[in-house]
C-alpha cells in the first residue's frame, strides 16, 4: 500500500478531507497510472488529463469541502453516459464526434458530490456485447491477462479500476454489463434495482433493462457512489420516487451474516459452470454459512429461458432506440448520397458496427408485422414468469447467491466468430435485468485452473441494496485480501 | 430457414440499413441461429400471462408540462452534420 492509486476510495477521500493529499496529487497519481498502464490495457477512450488538473487545482486552493462526499477523488465514466465538454462515442463510429449538450443526471450528481473526471472508458459499441471487443475504437485488455477479455460491455470500466487508474468507474448493466466485467477484472460492481438511478443521460440501448451503477475495488466504495447517485429525477419517467437509504450506515463493522437467511438457486450451480468457478463460489458460500448465513436452497425454474427472453426484448428495444441515428441531428453523415432514404442508411451502416446491425435486424424482425406476437410478447410473457421465480425465490430468503459468470475471463477472439455462443455467457446476469432487481458481484479470489478472479453474484429483493451492500460488506471483510493485478 | 438472403435484405430495409448481398447471406444465417434458439421460448404455456415491459409498477408519471428554454440554438445545432446556423440541412426531399 506504497502508493496512492492503491488506496480505496474512501482511503484516498479521508486523506483529501483530512488534507493530507492534495486533489491535484491524487489526479496526478491516477495520470500517471494511467500513462503507465493504458499501453497495456487500452481502457480509456478519452482522458481530459489537463482539465481534471485544472479542476483539482481549483479545488485546492478553495480547501476541502467535508460536504461533499467524493471531494477531489478521480473517476472515470463509461462513454455511453454523457458528459458535458467531453466525447460521448458510444464506443461507435457513428457518434465519433459526438460532445452532448447535456450532462447525464448521474454524472452531475457525481460533479456536486466532488469527483474528479479524469476520462471514458471503452465499451461494446452502444453496450452491445460482453468482451468490449465490439468497441469500434481499441480492444481493452484484461489488467490480470493482457491475452484475456476484460469482459463487457463496461470492460473499460472495469479494466481502469482494476489497474489503479482511478478509484472508481460508473458502468451501466443491460445484461450483466457491470456485474460481469467487474467478475473477469476481480472488483465489485453494482447493478441498483430499475429507476433507483436516473437513465436520463445514459444513451439508451434496453431502456426496460439499463442501469448505470458503481464499479469499485470494495464494497464500501460502491455504496459511496450509490449513495450519491441514487434517487429521483422527474426528467427520467422511470425513475423510482421512494427514499434512498443510508447505504453506508448499513455496513457492518462486525463482520457477522447472524441471521441472513441466503438462497442458493439450484439452476446456477450445473451444467456449463467450469470447476474453478463452481469451487471459488461454493468456498465463499461456506464462509457466509460460518459468519452465520443460514444456507437455503431454491429454484428459479424459469432460468433457462432467460437468455431467449432477454435477447428478444433487448434487441426490439435497441432497434427502436437506434433509429434515432440517422446523420440528421448529430452523429455520422455519409458523403455518399444524394437523397434523403440513401443518406439514412448509408449513414447507418457507415457508422454502425458488425453486433449492432445484427441487433437492430433482429429487433426490428421479432417487432414486425406477423411476428410481434410470437416472439416480442412471448418474450415479455415470460419475462413476467421469470421475475415472479424470484418473487417465489425470495419469500423464503434474504437475498440469492450464484456465480456471476460460468467462466472467468476468456481469451480475446474465442467467442467472436459465433454471436449465439457469446449471448450463452450471459446466462447468470441476465434474469436480473428482465427483473428489475438488484445485483452485486463481489470478487472471492482466483480461479484455481486459469489463475483469473472469480466473481460471487449476489441478488436481492427490490430496492434492497442495503441488504445486498451490507452482506458482501460482510464477506468480503472476511475474505482474504484480492490481490493487486499484474500489472506495471 | 426462415431467414433467406432476400428476406434479410428486406429486413434491412424496413430498419434503414444497407448491407451486401454477401453480407446478407451471412446475416441471415446468424439470425437462422439465433431465432432458432429464441423457438425454446414456445415450449412455456403463457396463455393466462399478462406481458410484462418494464419492470416499474407505475410507469410513464408525468410532470408539469411548462416550457422553459434550457439550450440556445446554437447549442442544440452543434452537433449536426450540416445546418443554416438555423435548422438541421437534409438532402432535397421534392
Amino acid at each position: 500500500m506504497s502508493q496512492l492509486f492503491d488506496l480505496s476510495l474512501t482511503g484516498i477521500r479521508d486523506r483529501l478531507r483530512a488534507g493530507d493529499v492534495s486533489a491535484e496529487a491524487a489526479t496526478t497519481a491516477c495520470l500517471e497510472r494511467i500513462a503507465a498502464t493504458e499501453p497495456a490495457i487500452d481502457a480509456l477512450l478519452h482522458v481530459a488529463g489537463e482539465a481534471a488538473l485544472d479542476q483539482a487545482r481549483a479545488m485546492d486552493a478553495a480547501g476541502p469541502d467535508a460536504s461533499r462526499p467524493l471531494w477531489g477523488v478521480p473517476i472515470t465514466i463509461k462513454d455511453v453516459l454523457a458528459t458535458m465538454g467531453m466525447p460521448t462515442t458510444c464506443g461507435s463510429r457513428i457518434l465519433e464526434n459526438f460532445v452532448p449538450v447535456y450532462e447525464a443526471h448521474c454524472v452531475s450528481r457525481l460533479r456536486e458530490a466532488g469527483a474528479i473526471i479524469l476520462g471514458k472508458t471503452n465499451m461494446d459499441e452502444f453496450a452491445m456485447g460482453s468482451s468490449t471487443e465490439n468497441s469500434a475504437y481499441k480492444l481493452t485488455k484484461n489488467p490480470w491477462n493482457t491475452g484475456r477479455v476484460p469482459g463487457g460491455s463496461s470492460g473499460g470500466s472495469a479494466a481502469s479500476v482494476a489497474a489503479g487508474q482511478c478509484f472508481a468507474s460508473i458502468g451501466t448493466d443491460t445484461g450483466g454489463s457491470i456485474r460481469q466485467p467487474a467478475s473477469f477484472c476481480g472488483i465489485v460492481g453494482l447493478k441498483p434495482s430499475y429507476g433507483r438511478v436516473s437513465r436520463r443521460g445514459l444513451i439508451a440501448y434496453g431502456s426496460s433493462l439499463d442501469q448505470a451503477g458503481p464499479m469499485t475495488r470494495t464494497v464500501a466504495d460502491a455504496a459511496e457512489i450509490l449513495q450519491v447517485i441514487a434517487g429521483h429525477d422527474p426528467k427520467d419517467s422511470t425513475s423510482v420516487n421512494a427514499p434512498v437509504p443510508d447505504y453506508l450506515a448499513g455496513l457492518g463493522t462486525d463482520g457477522s451474516l447472524k441471521g441472513l437467511r441466503l438462497g442458493l438457486p439450484e439452476q446456477y450451480w450445473g451444467e456449463g459452470l467450469s470447476s474453478e468457478v463452481d469451487a471459488a463460489c461454493r468456498a465463499a458460500i461456506d464462509l457466509a454459512a460460518s459468519l452465520g448465513a443460514e444456507i437455503v436452497p431454491v429454484s428459479l425454474p424459469h432460468t433457462e429461458y432467460a437468455i431467449a427472453t432477454y435477447y428478444i426484448l433487448a434487441m426490439a428495444e435497441a432497434s427502436s432506440n437506434l433509429a434515432r441515428f440517422d446523420g440528421v441531428r448529430y452523429g455520422h453523415r455519409s458523403s455518399k448520397s444524394s437523397d434523403l432514404a440513401t443518406m439514412y442508411t448509408r449513414s447507418r451502416c457507415e457508422g454502425f458496427g458488425e453486433e449492432v446491425m445484427r441487433r437492430i435486424m433482429l429487433g426490428t424482425y421479432v417487432l414486425s408485422a406477423g411476428y410481434y406476437d410470437a416472439y416480442y410478447r412471448k418474450a415479455a410473457q415470460v419475462r413476467r414468469l421469470i421475475r415472479q421465480d424470484f418473487l417465489d425465490a425470495l419469500q423464503s430468503c434474504d437475498l440469492l447467491c450464484g456465480p456471476a459468470c460460468p467462466t472467468t475471463a476468456f481469451a480475446i477472439g474465442e467467442n467472436t466468430a459465433d454471436p449465439l455462443q457469446m449471448y450463452l455467457t450471459d446466462i447468470f446476469t441476465i434474469s436480473l435485468n428482465l427483473s428489475g432487481l438488484p445485483g452485486l458481484s463481489l470478487p472471492v479470489g482466483l480461479g484455481a485452473d486459469t489463475g483469473m478472479p472469480v466473481g460471487l453474484q449476489l441478488f436481492a429483493g427490490n430496492m434492497d441494496e442495503a441488504r445486498l451492500l451490507a452482506a458482501a460488506a460482510a464477506l468480503e471483510s472476511n475474505l482474504p485480501a484480492m490481490p493487486a493485478p499484474p500489472i506495471a | 430457414m426462415k431467414i433467406s438472403p432476400e428476406k434479410a435484405l428486406a429486413i434491412a430495409t424496413l430498419a434503414r440499413l444497407e448491407i451486401t448481398p454477401g453480407q446478407a447471406a451471412t446475416l441471415g444465417a446468424q439470425m437462422d441461429d439465433i431465432l432458432g434458439y429464441m423457438d425454446k421460448l414456445n415450449e412455456l404455456d403463457t396463455a393466462e400471462v399478462e406481458p410484462m415491459y418494464t419492470p416499474v409498477d407505475q410507469p410513464g408519471a408525468l410532470r408539469a408540462d411548462e416550457v422553459t428554454k434550457e439550450f440556445p440554438r446554437s447549442e442544440i445545432l452543434r452537433n449536426a452534420p450540416e445546418t443554416d446556423g438555423q435548422y438541421f440541412i437534409v438532402p432535397r426531399i421534392v
